[in-house]
């Protein structure tokens, strides 16, 4: 079932090996293997609880794995925070976007990345605000209101703003267009396209299969903590269904063939 | 020329001028932004009734002797105000300060150290306490509630302890150091001079940002606000301390007291420390995901709470000339706490101002003072003050339900 991946160029800016995680007696992760290169698109598809927001979160300094090793440019590295996974160049949206609603979007937009510490530039923070949601399209009326005012998808929008403002060599979206409108989720996928020309890693993390063939280069499937399958984006939506769910007899394809029985 | 960056949406209502000031006013009260206003209608009330009930209550020299009195409650309050942002509490304050009120009484009369000295390890004791309270919380998971409540007796122990069987130091009503809490006011050229200097600094800052905001084509609001919002301010506090020259005058110490606040108010709205410590209040995880070292933040507000605890208790002594057993019990942990909510420090972390220690503690000791005058006995006065408090509360949280249905968080 594993379509071997056309073979990306040069050595992976990102690469996970034997990655596990455990809860308590939950294993969320269990030896994971992964690799990222400059320049590729990476998506991450499992079905709820699979694994991949905890994935996304170990990448991201949230979590401590358990056990295995990262390397980021081929040094093996501990991301045992946050903060050093960014100032590795890896940037995260995370699924519950992690913004202070007490804050307003300026704010949150530069939170612990203020321009000049000892004097907050307000006007030169607030006019970049506004350029990195010019382009993505943001329908934001003021940037000076608190996070809590704004709409689900006006917050994602935010919080995939914030993932850009540091220049990150990977950057790292769990479900960016879950809350989206037409127009944002079609300004998110070009602007993964366009970090992608650019040369970043790209891991994004979507039930939307369309939205996934639309602009990853590989298609990685976890299912309950482990790798199951990487994929090319022509591989069928039966062969990513069954990878997903683990069986080719299944909810979604027993629902396909009921319907295609009814036509 | 292009509308401002910040007003292509056109759903954005421009609250230019006055009257759009005015409008955003309302608004955001109506939201259960309430910021400072239950605190400057509390004490128009509070004046109200007392002068009516006793008029020596509104007498200049009464109001001097107030400000002596909330200069050292607070200081106390004004690092209550950084541990509230960040969402904890420090149940010790009282007992800190106690502690080092003792301390100075001990090191300068009994062991004849120089009163800077004195006073400059009791605050260093103070930061460490805080510091000890950061680590307990932040290594060991320790509720902040629980570990300064042992504190509050820890620390009371400590007092009673360095104190002796004797129980209270009496400091030399000649030194400048007793003459700053009790006596020593500003000249009257100098008090009129400084009450200038706000409308000042606003005008002066607000015009340069104005010039900085247009430049980059952002919008900005019409000068007409910024400078009837210096005069009125200019023309309220020139009356104010008119009025108290009328008696003694404007305390030094009051003079310190406001300067912490603006340094405390500066820290917190300017620097990236600042922003910290908000978004820790607000969304400990999410600052912790943005890369701020929560721990760090932790120490910093903690320290500092502990650090002004001992300041304002050094400033008791001097305003009461003895280091005794009760300095710091009853109820100067709780009036400390109190000024910060009475002022609209948020108890549920992420919101409040500095400023918010100055009035709450002009109201506290309003409060406290008018009580005085009527004569009344402490077990009234302990109750009348809780109920204050309990009214300052529910504002508290009814005005944060009112923000979260409106969506103001
Ligand atoms: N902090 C935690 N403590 C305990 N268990 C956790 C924690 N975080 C995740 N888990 C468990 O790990 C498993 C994987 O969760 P994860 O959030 O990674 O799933 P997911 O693939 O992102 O799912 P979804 O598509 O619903 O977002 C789940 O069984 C979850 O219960
Ligand atoms: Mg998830």
């Amino acid at each position: 079932m594993t379509d071997s991946p056309k073979s990306p160029r040069g050595a992976p800016i990102l690469s996970l090996r034997g990655i596990s995680k455990t809860f308590g007696a939950v294993s969320a992760l269990t030896d994971i293997e992964l690799d990222i290169h400059a320049g590729e698109v990476v998506a991450l598809v499992g079905d709820n609880g699979a694994g991949k927001s905890t994935l996304v979160k170990v990448l991201a300094g949230v979590h401590r794995p358990s056990a295995g090793t990262i390397r980021v440019g081929g040094q093996e590295v501990t991301l045992d925070s946050p903060a050093r996974a960014m100032q590795l160049g890896i940037a995260t949206v995370y699924q519950d976007l992690a913004l202070c609603e007490n804050l307003d979007v300026v704010a949150n937009l530069f939170l612990g990345h203020e321009l000049s510490p000892w004097n907050l530039d307000e006007v030169a923070m607030e006019v970049r605000a506004w350029t990195l949601l010019q382009e993505l399209a943001a329908r934001i009326p003021s940037v000076r209101e608190p996070i809590a005012s704004l709409s689900g998808g006006q917050r994602q929008t935010v919080a995939i703003a914030r993932s850009l403002l540091l220049d990150p060599r990977i950057i790292m979206l769990d479900e960016p267009t879950a809350a989206l409108g037409v127009a944002q989720t079609a300004e998110v996928l070009n602007l993964i396209e366009r970090v992608r020309d650019r040369g970043l890693g790209v891991i994004m993390i979507s039930h939307n299969m369309e939205d996934v063939r639309a602009v990853a280069d590989r298609i990685v499937v976890l299912r309950l903590g482990r790798n199951n399958g990487i994929f090319d984006r022509s591989a069928s939506h039966q062969e990513l269904v069954a990878a997903i769910t683990g069986a080719n007899d299944n909810s979604v394809s027993r629902r396909m063939e009921r319907k295609e029985a009814r036509t | 020329m292009t509308a401002p960056l910040d007003r292509a949406d056109q759903r954005l209502r421009a609250d230019d001028g006055l009257t759009g000031a005015l409008r955003a006013f309302f608004d955001r009260v109506r939201a259960g932004d309430l910021g400072m206003l239950p605190v400057v209608v509390g004490l128009v009330v509070i004046s109200a009734v007392f002068t009516a009930l006793n008029p020596v209550f509104l007498v200049p020299n009464n109001l001097v002797n107030l400000l002596f009195d909330c200069a050292t409650v607070g200081i106390i309050s004004l690092g209550v105000v950084c541990v509230l942002l960040v969402g904890e509490i420090d149940l010790s304050i009282g007992s800190m300060s106690g502690l080092a009120s003792a301390m100075v009484g001990t090191l300068w009369v009994n062991e004849g150290w120089p009163i800077g000295f004195a006073i400059l390890s009791a605050v260093l004791v103070g930061a460490l306490v805080g510091w000890i309270y950061a680590s307990l919380f932040s290594r060991l998971g320790m509720p902040s509630f629980v570990a300064t409540l042992s504190g509050l007796l820890g620390l009371l122990g400590l007092q009673l302890y360095i104190l002796g069987p004797t129980g209270s130091i009496n400091l030399p009503f000649e030194s400048p150091f007793v003459r700053f809490g009790q006596l020593m006011i500003m000249p009257h050229w100098f008090s009129h001079l400084a009450a200038l200097v706000p409308g000042v600094v606003i005008l002066a800052t607000g015009l340069r940002r104005r010039a900085r905001r247009l430049r980059a084509n952002l919008s900005a609001p019409a000068p007409t606000g910024l400078i009837l919002k210096a005069v009125v301010l200019s023309a309220a506090l020139e009356f104010a301390v008119w009025y108290l020259n009328l008696g003694r005058g404007v305390p030094w110490m009051f003079g310190l007291f406001v300067l912490l606040v603006v340094a405390l108010d500066y820290g917190l709205t300017h620097t990236k420390w600042g922003r910290s410590v908000l978004a820790v209040g607000g969304n400990r995880e999410a600052a912790r995901r943005a890369g701020i070292n929560v721990a760090r933040i932790h120490a910093t507000a903690f320290m500092l709470c502990a650090s002004l605890a001992a300041l304002g208790g050094t400033l008791s002594a001097a305003r009461l000339a003895s280091s005794s057993q009760q300095a710091g019990t009853g109820d100067v942990n709780l009036n400390a706490i109190a000024a910060a909510v009475i002022g609209g420090t948020s108890l549920f972390g992420g919101r409040g101002s500095a400023w918010s220690a100055l009035l709450g503690v002009i109201v506290i000791q309003a409060i406290s003072s008018g009580l005085t005058l009527l004569n009344l006995s402490s077990s009234l006065r302990y109750m009348i003050t809780g109920a204050v408090l309990a009214i300052a509360v529910i504002v508290d949280s009814l005005a944060r339900r009112s923000r979260i249905s409106h969506g103001r968080a």
